[in-house]
């Protein structure tokens, strides 16, 4: 498969490290790249590789893609030096996306870590977007700190204008923080969870995803009402090159995102 | 003054005690209120209460000399804040501030461990409840340290 | 079934390249039996056999000069289906931005002399990776489509073979044009030859052959009995899907890990397995670059790399990865298992480490 190419059209920090590209197209159609929420794209820095970003955008919105990175590798550190105008591949989209249409009807609590929010964007948009099909809307977001802290306008903006429960934390607060500090699990106190009526979206470090998930289970959530979205090494994108191989899962087409009820059993084995 | 009994009952930490255990205790609560930005406790104060909190939140901040005021914990309704007071040298170790209007059960410490001395059971039950608190705050810290968002 | 005589095996081989063919078969290389392009019958191993033992293999002279008297090699067919570096597309930085142009596709035709019961199974295998249902891969499907294969019963059977565990042989059944099985007496040689398809029947027609006879068939029969009863090992294969799901903290992973060098020839001379990486390989004025695929190996640190950290840093998770990938999680992922029972990787380990053997472990530590 073979990259398409796409134009910068924008390039913002979000934090330190995180950055924001927006990407258009001349050479396709818009339409060519539409995505359902949870999916992620391939892209390509000319002349150093790719890799696979989860797509940050709204999904209804039709003239550009954003995707949110991490700058912490090769490529991302290239795409991270792009500037206005700037010409990169895309793959995609590929993977399952966050089970939004079998969701509606219930509470969500979304559960997020540090770059996690990233790839739960899309669904907040959605979800807000069809507020009235959904029950009680609440997000739990943690980071390390508060400078990198993710999309903090929007956070807040959703917050004041829309019908969504936020609470944010972080591990460490600087003096100027006067937001809550500690980990995200501890949040789940404050959602007041209805445990039947309620479906759980997670994203973060595995690690933290570990613990969320532990935390919602205690609070009375089955294990096939949580949704996760794994992170492997992924290369080709299309079952081929075994490196996102999770158990007998490749994650870059039967995840990211799965249900926990699928790998619960795998969760806890060290080095899988 | 009504019975704070029934207030009692309904926090998470009282959840499932014997409810003679709970008369005892209801003898050395009170009820209290917090503005936004009250002191609660200053850091080395007498820890003389602990507060089962109610509704609203309270930051547990330290004095971190020249990097300022450092928020190191924020806990809220169905929490328990401070636990100083069942340790020697019953000294608080933080600074305790509310962040909203804070409504909260304040127990007495002398109190508290006094009936705890007459009755170990009863003293027993309190410090299985403290200690799960304290391997939460512990697990807590621990995920912070792992610094788990952090990459490369 | 026909009966042909050991030449006009040269003739089969000429038509073939006669009709466009890239002619593929076995020949001594370096000390081994390996795969490479045939232009007669004089190209093939005639005369020799080979000895394979765990982290052993040496070619040896046999006193019948037999065509096909010797086991799986190193090699596997894998590497003209999958070849172990592939360039996929290229790129040229231009006013705006860069242009990609795909990889100027050669996709040979060819006709594989030779290819063993269990290495056929190991192309069906591979059938199902490179067409998963959600994508295929346009070489291996292309060149795919297009081979002629002429099979080979195996007579013999190599201390390291256990294609009769996995149930993938000696005799092939299915998927090939034509199947040979070559018989050698006191004084006669000659093979017998089934049709597997019309295109094999096709090629049959312009060779000269006779119906065989009863005793003929006999031999052909009993050469693989031969084989089938000749086995080096064998692998319990009962519930072993469950087994090494349910065995990933036995210590038996520990014990291998002190053996194991993590060098990944097992990866490299396994047919089956199919792991890829891709390179991307630029020039000096940074305007040109390539991407090329290689083989990768589940063995290798990089393998399980993610930004910020590595999910498998340990040998012994990577050598639970390779075994419980090949000979569990495969069932699942493609409804069968990932092994054909060539040994292969259990003659090529430098450490001799034994597929077979270390299932039985964990079955015995099982019973302890």
């Amino acid at each position: 498969m073979i990259p398409r190419q796409v134009r910068v059209k924008k390039i913002f920090w979000e934090t330190e490290d995180v950055f924001t590209l927006e990407l258009v197209s001349e050479d396709y159609p818009m339409s060519e790249f539409y995505f359902r929420p949870g999916q992620f794209n391939m892209l390509y820095a000319f002349g150093v590789g790719e890799a696979a970003i989860s797509i940050s955008s709204d999904s209804a919105k039709k003239n550009s893609i954003l995707h949110s990175i991490h700058k912490v590798g090769y490529v991302t550190n290239a795409l991270s030096k792009l500037k206005k105008g700037d010409v990169i591949g895309i793959r995609g989209p590929f993977g399952k996306a966050w089970p939004l249409e079998e969701i509606k009807g219930y509470d969500i609590c979304i559960m997020a870590g540090g770059i996690g929010l990233a790839p739960l964007r899309p669904s907040i948009y959605y979800i807000l977007k069809h507020r009235k099909q959904y029950g009680k809307f609440t997000l739990l977001y943690g980071a390390r700190s508060p400078r990198d802290m993710l999309y903090p306008v929007e956070l807040e903006q959703w917050a004041k204008k829309h019908d969504i429960h936020i609470e944010t934390i972080v591990d460490r607060a600087d003096s100027m923080w006067r937001g809550q500090v500690g980990v995200v699990t501890e949040l789940i106190d404050y959602a007041e969870l209805d445990p039947e009526r309620t479906r759980s979206m997670v994203c973060g470090p595995e690690i933290m995803m570990k613990y969320s998930i532990d935390e919602l289970k205690k609070n009375g959530l089955n294990e096939d009402q949580i949704y996760l979205s794994l992170e492997r090494n992924m290369k080709c994108a299309l079952g081929f090159c075994g490196h996102c191989q999770y158990g007998p899962s490749f994650v870059c087409k039967e995840g990211p995102v799965f249900n926990f009820s699928k790998v619960k059993d795998i969760f806890e084995i060290r080095e899988l | 003054m009504e019975d704070l009994s029934g207030v009692l009952r309904n926090h998470p930490f009282i959840k499932d005690l014997d409810e003679n255990y709970l008369k005892q205790i209801t003898g050395c609560a009170s009820n209290v209120l917090y503005h936004e930005n009250d002191i609660i406790f200053s850091e080395g104060d007498e820890a003389v209460q602990f507060y089962l909190i109610r509704t609203g939140k309270v930051a547990l901040e330290i004095n971190g000399r020249e990097k300022g005021n450092v928020r190191i914990l924020t806990m809220g309704p169905g929490q328990i804040l401070g636990w100083s007071w069942i340790i020697s040298p019953y000294k608080w170790h933080f600074e305790a501030r509310a962040l909203e209007d804070v409504r909260a059960i304040a127990l007495d410490g002398e109190c508290l461990r006094n009936k705890c001395e007459e009755d170990p059971k009863l003293g027993y039950e309190m410090l299985k409840r403290f200690s799960h608190i304290l391997e939460q705050r512990l697990q807590s810290t621990r995920m912070q340290l792992l610094d788990v968002y952090k990459r490369g | 079934m026909k009966t042909i005589s050991k030449d006009s095996l040269d003739k089969i081989i000429g038509y073939l390249k006669y009709k466009g063919y890239k002619v593929i078969g076995p020949s001594v290389r370096d000390g081994a039996i390996i795969y490479d392009e045939i232009s007669c019958i004089e190209d093939l191993p005639a005369g020799w056999g080979d000895e394979q033992e765990a982290g052993h293999y040496r070619l040896r002279k046999r006193n019948d000069g037999a065509l096909f008297g010797y086991a799986a090699g190193p090699q596997s067919w894998k590497k003209f289906l999958f070849p172990g570096k592939l360039k996929l597309w290229e790129a040229e930085k231009n006013s705006k931005g860069f242009e990609i142009t795909p990889a100027n596709g050669q996709f040979p035709k060819y006709a594989f002399i030779g290819v063993r019961s269990c290495e056929l199974h190991a192309v069906f295998i591979q059938d199902k990776v490179f067409n998963n249902g959600m994508f295929s891969d346009t070489y291996y499907n292309k060149i795919r489509k297009n081979i002629f294969i002429a099979a080979v019963n195996c007579a013999e059977a190599g201390k390291t073979c256990f294609c009769v565990s996995m149930k993938t042989g000696p005799k092939a059944e299915e998927g090939y044009d034509i199947a040979l099985t070559e018989i050698i007496n006191q004084d006669e040689h000659y093979f017998v030859v089934d049709e597997g398809t019309p295109k094999g029947s096709e090629l049959m027609e312009q060779i000269e052959s006779l119906t065989s006879t009863e005793e003929q068939l006999a031999a052909a029969d009993d050469a693989l009995k031969n084989a089938e009863s000749n086995m080096g090992r064998t692998l319990e294969t009962d519930g072993i899907k469950s087994l090494l799901y349910k065995n990933h903290a036995n210590t038996v992973w520990d014990q291998i890990a002190k053996r194991c060098l993590s060098c990944a020839n097992c990866t490299m001379v396994c047919p089956t397995c199919f792991c890829s990486n891709v390179e991307d390989v630029t020039d000096l004025s940074g305007d040109h670059t390539e991407r090329w695929r290689t083989w990768d190996s589940c063995f290798n640190l990089d393998y399980s790399k993610v930004a910020g950290g590595n999910f498998r840093t340990s040998i012994k998770a990577r050598y639970r990865q390779w075994m419980t990938h090949k000979l569990a999680s495969w069932i699942d992922q493609f409804g069968i298992s990932g092994c054909v029972g060539c040994g292969r990787c259990i003659t090529w380990c430098p450490v001799g480490i034994d597929i077979t053997k270390e299932v039985s472990n964990i079955r015995k530590s099982l019973k302890n």
